[in-house]
């Protein structure tokens, strides 16, 4: 793959010969239009190979093995968590833990963080578009310590509304948790304005970067993110691993999270000595082929350029929302293109979401429906339930037409 | 199209025979499927046989869960609660006649999951239908 090439534009058609997955039918006869990325993204082969490759001439568990093959395989996870830090602009690998995903991550932060700063009545400022793993881990420890919730609204068109943020702000919460790109309506949130004036508050800022991370540029410093949290299967990686990048200052103070192997500098029966940052928060044996995979994935997401990938994104999303909302009876939710990732959210007037998937489905077209582990803001939209595509930088212009035709053939199913 | 939307499946789903509440009724009771939104109430009178004189459902969800709910409701008139208990997984698919995966047969078989547990109170139906 000619990198020169790659960067201009957007050579979807090279980028998508690297996507084996591509070329399959979804159903004998019918080609794939995979538009369920912000769900899981697929893999290109350099990631499937480099893993491949590990497990093949490596495979070794790590840290403390002397022989050739652990010195490798260590090597080539620090190597991992090395690469990532660059990606996101951390200061050193020691802010990088690795988790399984960014639910884990998040729980984290709740568990460990929290368990060892939060105590009743301490408040925690969420938005109305998170995601089911900003919610619920703050929701347990809540229900544990005696916590106060608040949540930044979200307005009709869907952006987060900030009029109240400084009344919010007024209540002196210790932490505001928020998504930076919201997996529904598709909302990038201006979370480093947001950040600056909750650090103003005296409060730490944790992102959800799992929408964001793998398709714009997203740097921990220019955010003044405290924690970020994202999932390597989203960004073309495998999945079973994810990172939680923290400021080595509060990695030092946070308790560990899991016990076990790693995590130890000594164990004796009735006490241990934790091991030092980031390995503290790393239990027993991490994903090791996975990290290999991340590092393959963040290297080919850089020779495509995630600027090009984002600017392609918006092209499809306004594409998408212009022709989705020509057809009669189709209701999109979220901001205008310019303001939003690669999601788009819909209804379908008298059409259940599920028999939109699933028809859909039968012309090849991949979507989700559902709730997208968001309920709070389908009910904020008064919907159950709603249909998704959620593009990436494999997608085309001409998957989006795809998808709209397969949605007048559902109308005329059910005319 | 996907042979899931046969032409019985949507006119019954555009056209319920069913779909209603009942007032006065013996059995009435409501749940929903939290995965996807589906949500169906039914209501049932019977005769002093326990046999059943009307039954009628209501609710939103997909046409499926929607269509096996409206079948099934015209199935039952006429037949005894123990008739009922009696009623699988199996008869509703066959009622359907479509064959379906794990994720679509929670809404086929939501409908027959309320109307038992609204007669019987059966609360581990998901067991019953595994």
């Amino acid at each position: 793959m000619a990198e020169a090439k790659l960067r201009q534009a957007l050579d979807v058609v090279a980028i998508r010969s690297e996507f084996p997955v591509l070329d399959r039918e979804a159903h004998p006869g019918v080609p794939l239009i995979y538009l369920d990325s912000a769900a899981t993204s697929q893999k290109p082969r350099p990631v499937i190979e480099a893993m491949s490759r590990f497990y093949e001439q490596t495979n070794a568990n790590i840290h403390r093995g002397v022989h050739r093959l652990a010195e490798e395989a260590t090597a080539a996870f620090e190597d991992a968590r090395a690469e990532v830090a660059r990606f996101i602009g951390a200061p050193s690998s020691r802010t990088i833990v690795f988790t399984r995903n960014t639910t884990e991550a998040i729980n984290l932060v709740a568990r460990s963080w929290g368990g060892a700063n939060l105590k009743q009545g301490d408040v925690v400022v969420l938005t109305e578009m998170e995601h089911h793993s900003n919610l619920v881990p703050w929701q347990m420890l809540a229900a544990e310590r005696g916590l106060r919730l608040e949540f930044i609204p979200v307005t009709p068109e869907g952006r987060l509304d900030l009029a109240g943020l400084p009344q919010l702000l007024g209540l002196r919460p210790r932490l505001v948790a928020l998504a930076h790109m919201s997996n529904m309506l598709g909302t990038i949130n201006p979370v480093a304005e947001i950040a600056e004036q909750a650090h103003q508050a005296g409060a730490l800022v944790l992102i959800d970067a799992a929408q964001s991370v793998p398709h714009m540029a997203v740097d921990v410093g220019r955010l003044e993110a405290d924690f970020l949290a994202f999932s390597a299967h989203k960004m073309c990686g495998p999945t079973g691993i994810g990172v939680l990048y923290a400021r080595e200052d509060l990695l030092e103070a946070m308790p560990p999270f899991l016990g076990g192997g790693d995590m130890i500098k000594r164990v004796e029966l009735r006490s241990f000595v934790a091991n030092e940052i980031p390995y503290k928060f790393e239990a027993g044996t991490p994903a090791i082929a996975e990290a290999i995979g991340l590092r393959e994935a963040i290297r080919f997401l850089d020779r495509v350029g995630l600027d090009s990938v984002h600017t392609h994104e918006q092209h499809l999303a306004t594409h998408a929302i212009d022709r989705l909302e020509e057809v009669p009876g189709v209701k999109v939710y979220g901001p205008p293109a310019e303001e939003r990732g690669g999601v788009v959210a819909f209804t379908l007037e008298g059409i259940h979401p599920h028999d939109i998937a699933q028809l859909l489905d039968s012309e090849g077209v991949a979507v989700r429906a559902g709730h997208h582990c968001a309920m709070p803001v389908h009910q904020k939209f008064g919907i159950p339930a709603s249909t998704r595509a959620s593009f990436y930088l494999y997608n085309t212009l001409g998957e989006v037409d795809r998808l709209v035709e397969g949605l007048y053939r559902v109308k005329s199913r059910f005319a | 199209m996907d042979d899931l939307y046969r032409e019985q499946i949507i006119d019954h789903y555009k056209s319920p025979r069913k779909r209603g509440t009942l007032d006065p009724h013996d059995y009435s009771y409501e749940d929903d499927n939290p995965l996807c939104g589906d949500r169906i109430r039914i209501d049932v009178r019977v005769d002093g046989q326990d046999r059943i004189t009307e039954a009628a459902f209501s609710g939103t969800g997909c046409a499926i869960s929607q269509a096996s709910a409206d079948l099934l409701m015209e199935s039952v008139v006429g037949r005894s609660l123990d008739e009922v208990k009696a009623l699988s997984k199996d008869d509703i698919l066959e009622m359907l006649g479509i064959e379906l995966g794990p994720v679509r047969l929670k809404c086929a078989l939501l409908s027959l999951k309320v109307l038992k547990a609204g007669v019987y109170g059966i609360e581990s139906l998901e067991q019953e239908l595994a």
